[in-house]
């Protein structure tokens, strides 16, 4: 480990840092803004210039790596003057309209001028304009006057999206940043793009001209819309949420999310349920908590525990989904179930459902076989995480199932379970090279596993990570990749049929059937509503969405950011959002909902805080005492024996953008969904 | 002063001569009391009055949604909400100052890099109800109407001195 000194002080830093890293562990912050952790490093700004003895001028310190014995000098005059006539040098093309840019308040450009600039400026000739060029979409706004050419957005969508939109025209001083020509920014992942950009050149367009960042009170939370369990931070002012920024952690999401986790949010402005309502003579009409209460307890007293069925929805809390289990184990039900997909995941065993390897173990895993998911559209952040590892060399990727752009190469083996024996055959190039991989991935999509024979693709899977030995000491890598938030933290809460209990399947076929004459419906909307015609549907829930449209009583909840709530990722890591905003008019946080719920028809649950129903689920499982804690998931038998049938396998995910009756309301999804999904769709005349 | 003193000083009115004699002094010297509201007394052109929201001689009004004045204001009297305009420009939707809460410190005329919220030469705009000192962005762009030709003059004043 090389030693050097900076600034008087001597430091031992890895081999292959560079000097502004060296710096960063000495504690000295260097200015800079083309350099970025997550990116190559391209050195063009020049701001991060410090001197180096025995050097004749002064070194970019983010592209020099360490050696033994330097000698560097970060607050000599040399180094003040050289910055204040870079920072002279970017503010001669740059406009100085910092009171109409939404950067202002949260400008690198701006602070560093503040910290390193000279405060006045000598230029008196014209500054150049540049006109906004390409098409960046319904998500960033462009203001490329403003741009300094530091080249992130650039080599963001090279290196970490692979989508390669933006390049650079011209050169010196008539540089632009540009889409190629007929490109257009098209990925899951381009809200980053405005986090990346050190100065207002490309901002939100959503966030328009809204709020400034001086105004806004920051809440850490959880992201709900996959399961990846995205680390958010929600930004709120007078109790109204503004936008959604991602919050660094390494092991999940790193520093990027995904549009949808981020633009969703205004989504939590429309069709929100906030009264409770009761269907009367066929229409629902907004009565008193205590009336809708009332209603329920009227039609389920005295009935059959066995006639009841509950159905947890894809954002629900754990929280909320063991008050709800408990209070239909104490009517006498077992008729309860999180999965409202179908999907056949074994609830037993923990390890053939989660993902073993764990999001940053992509970063050493050399083979990954992908099967039945489209991971761009299903976990945008895990794809981008592939991507980057593809990018750094020695990894194969093959895909069963659709052959999708997953913005990396990959073979191509198949498209239906059939072709899991050209993996277990150990023919296949493949298998050969899984087999002779050290830290060989599977991840299976949830769409693969809510097919009927779905236990049995969980368990060819199964097989295929055993015959080529990704279960092994410190290593197991076999994986299901979720689609709901609640899909994991509801299957170690037991929130499954118990005894002789109905899956999702068979309530709503009860239901058609009239042998299930009560269903509760925790947010469920994903399912068929068709079913549940005759039947007395008590639905909780955020949005006016198909669950509300079907319901005989709503009771308004809360959605995830108007609550503390705890969500269980794909992983099995156990996270905690905080509450950023207040319930929307009467609507209250759901378990407190479903206890309130629990005195109405005399059966008292012993929950009277949040902490009360906590502990509870520390009680039901110990995982939910380690927050943020992993723990590896033993390896035991898990899944069907039989042969899957030879059906293609699908990704659920029809839309990237509407996924949930969040999304489904949100106006910026809509614009996303016209300009991504649909751009050639024709416009009827009601239309703009 | 002896017994003898005093009383001559009462029987020939002394006292009473020397209060008219300041009187009938005061009838020759200039008046200092101003006949308000019909006369007022002289304003700096630094003094800190009504707001007021100006507007470029073009009609455009100068206010860009900036939110310094909002940020700067110790008494947090005034209220931005903003919107993109139909032009894509950046305005407010919403500009209220709550004459109620205000200090008259001129912080926010301090804040504003476009001169356009102002605090005006004036003083006079007492109200019955406390609702009227609520002011919303018409009253305000509508003071800034009224005053311009006194705003203008007194920033050309003050300008020497930035």
């Amino acid at each position: 480990m090389p030693k050097l000194t900076i600034d008087g002080n001597e430091i031992e830093v890895e081999a292959g840092y560079s000097v502004l890293q060296a710096c960063e562990a000495a504690g000295i912050e260097v200015p800079r803004f083309c350099y970025h952790e997550r990116l190559s490093i391209s050195g063009n700004c020049r701001m991060c210039l410090v001197e180096m003895e025995r050097a004749p001028k002064l070194i970019a310190s983010c592209s020099m790596p360490v050696g033994d014995g330097m000698v560097i000098h970060t607050k000599t005059d040399k180094v003040v003057e050289a910055r204040a006539s870079v920072m002279e040098f970017l503010l001669i093309n740059h406009p100085l309209d910092c009171p109409i840019c939404d950067q202002g308040g949260e400008c690198d450009l701006q602070d560093q001028a503040v910290a390193y600039g000279l405060g006045t400026s000598r230029f008196t000739e014209h500054k150049r304009s540049v006109q906004d060029k390409g098409d960046y979409g319904p998500i960033v706004k462009t203001e490329m006057t403003r741009c300094i050419h530091c080249t992130r957005c650039i080599r963001f969508t090279h290196q970490v999206t692979g989508t390669a939109e933006l390049g650079g025209i011209g050169r010196g001083d008539h540089m632009e940043v540009s889409t190629y020509v007929g490109k257009a920014i098209n990925s899951e992942l381009s809200g980053n793009l405005v986090d990346l950009c050190p100065v207002g050149a490309l901002t939100s367009k959503p966030f328009a001209f809204s709020a400034r960042s001086w105004e806004l009170k920051p809440t850490e939370s959880i992201d709900v819309f996959d399961a990846v369990g995205s680390n958010i931070r929600i930004d709120t002012r007078g109790g109204e949420v503004m936008r959604i920024l991602p919050r660094l952690n390494e092991d999940v999401n790193g520093e990027w999310i995904g549009d949808k986790t981020r633009y969703a949010m205004d989504g939590l402005k429309r069709q929100r349920l906030d009264k409770p309502y009761v269907r009367r003579d066929g229409k629902l009409v907004p009565v008193s908590w205590d009336e809708a209460f009332n209603t329920i307890a009227d039609k389920l007293k005295g009935m059959d525990g066995k006639k009841i069925g509950a159905i947890a929805g894809d954002q629900a809390d754990c929280e909320s989904m063991i008050v709800l289990k408990d209070l239909m184990a104490s009517l006498g039900s077992t008729n309860v179930d999180c999965r409202q997909d179908g999907s056949k995941v074994d609830a037993g065993v923990r390890a053939g459902y989660t993902f073993n390897s764990t999001i940053a173990g992509i970063d050493e895993a050399d083979a990954i076989l992908l099967i039945g998911t489209n991971l761009r559209w299903e976990a945008p952040v895990v794809n981008a995480r592939i991507r980057e590892r593809y990018y750094r060399g020695g990894l194969k990727v093959a895909v069963i199932g659709e052959a999708l752009d997953l913005s990396y190469p990959y073979e191509h083996l198949g498209t239906s379970p059939g072709d899991f024996k050209k993996i277990t055959g150990g023919k296949d190039d493949f298998s050969k090279t899984l087999k002779a991989a050290k830290k060989p991935m599977v991840i299976v999509g949830a769409g693969a596993l809510a097919r009927a024979d779905g236990a049995d693709v969980l368990g060819g899977v199964r097989k295929i990570a055993e015959s080529r030995g990704m279960v092994k000491e410190g290593w197991n890598g076999f994986n299901v990749l979720h689609t709901a938030a609640s899909r994991v933290g509801g299957l170690d809460l037991g929130v499954v049929p118990g005894n002789n209990g109905k899956d999702v399947q068979g309530i709503l076929e009860g239901a058609a059937s009239g042998d299930i004459e009560a269903v509760y419906l925790l947010g469920a909307d994903e399912i068929d509503t068709a079913k549940l015609d005759k039947t007395f549907v008590i639905y909780q829930g955020s949005h006016g969405d198909a669950g509300a449209a079907c319901a005989d009583v709503v009771l308004p909840g809360t959605a995830y950011t108007e609550k503390s709530g705890t969500y269980v990722n794909t992983e099995g890591r156990v996270q905690r959002g905080l509450r950023a905003a207040f319930p929307r008019g009467e609507a209250k946080e759901d378990w407190a909902i479903i206890r309130a719920l629990s005195d109405a028809l005399g059966k008292s649950l012993p929950y009277s805080s949040l902490g009360d129903v906590r502990n509870r689920m520390s009680e039901v499982n110990p995982i939910f005492n380690d927050y943020d804690g992993l723990q590896a998931a033993e390896w035991s038998d898990f899944g069907g024996t039989g042969e899957p049938s030879s059906e293609a396998l699908v990704s659920p995910i029809e839309n990237y953008y509407m996924t949930d009756p969040i999304s489904r309301v949100s106006q910026t999804m809509a614009e996303c969904t016209e300009a991504f999904i649909n751009p050639e769709q024709q416009k009827t005349g009601t239309n703009g | 002063m002896g017994f003898l003193a005093t009383h001559a000083k009462a029987f020939f009115l002394t006292e009473l001569v020397k209060g008219m004699s300041v009187s009938f002094k005061y009838m020759f010297k200039p008046t200092i009391t101003l006949n308000y509201p019909y006369e007022k007394g002289p304003l700096s052109p630094r003094f800190r009055g009504e707001h007021c929201l100006r507007r470029y001689p073009n009609g455009e009004e100068r206010c860009i949604a900036c939110k310094l004045c909002e940020a700067a204001c110790p008494a947090q009297a005034i209220t931005i909400e903003v919107e993109p305009r139909d032009d894509g420009s950046r305005r407010t939707t919403r500009y209220d100052i709550d004459m109620t809460k205000c200090i008259f410190c001129g912080f926010c005329q301090e804040a504003c890099p476009v001169d356009a919220v102002v605090e005006g030469p004036n003083f006079e705009y007492t109200t019955e109800t406390r609702e009227e000192l609520f002011y919303d962005k018409d009253k305000l762009l509508s003071n800034g109407e009224r005053w311009e030709v006194e705003l203008a003059a007194r920033i050309a004043l003050d300008a020497p001195y930035r």
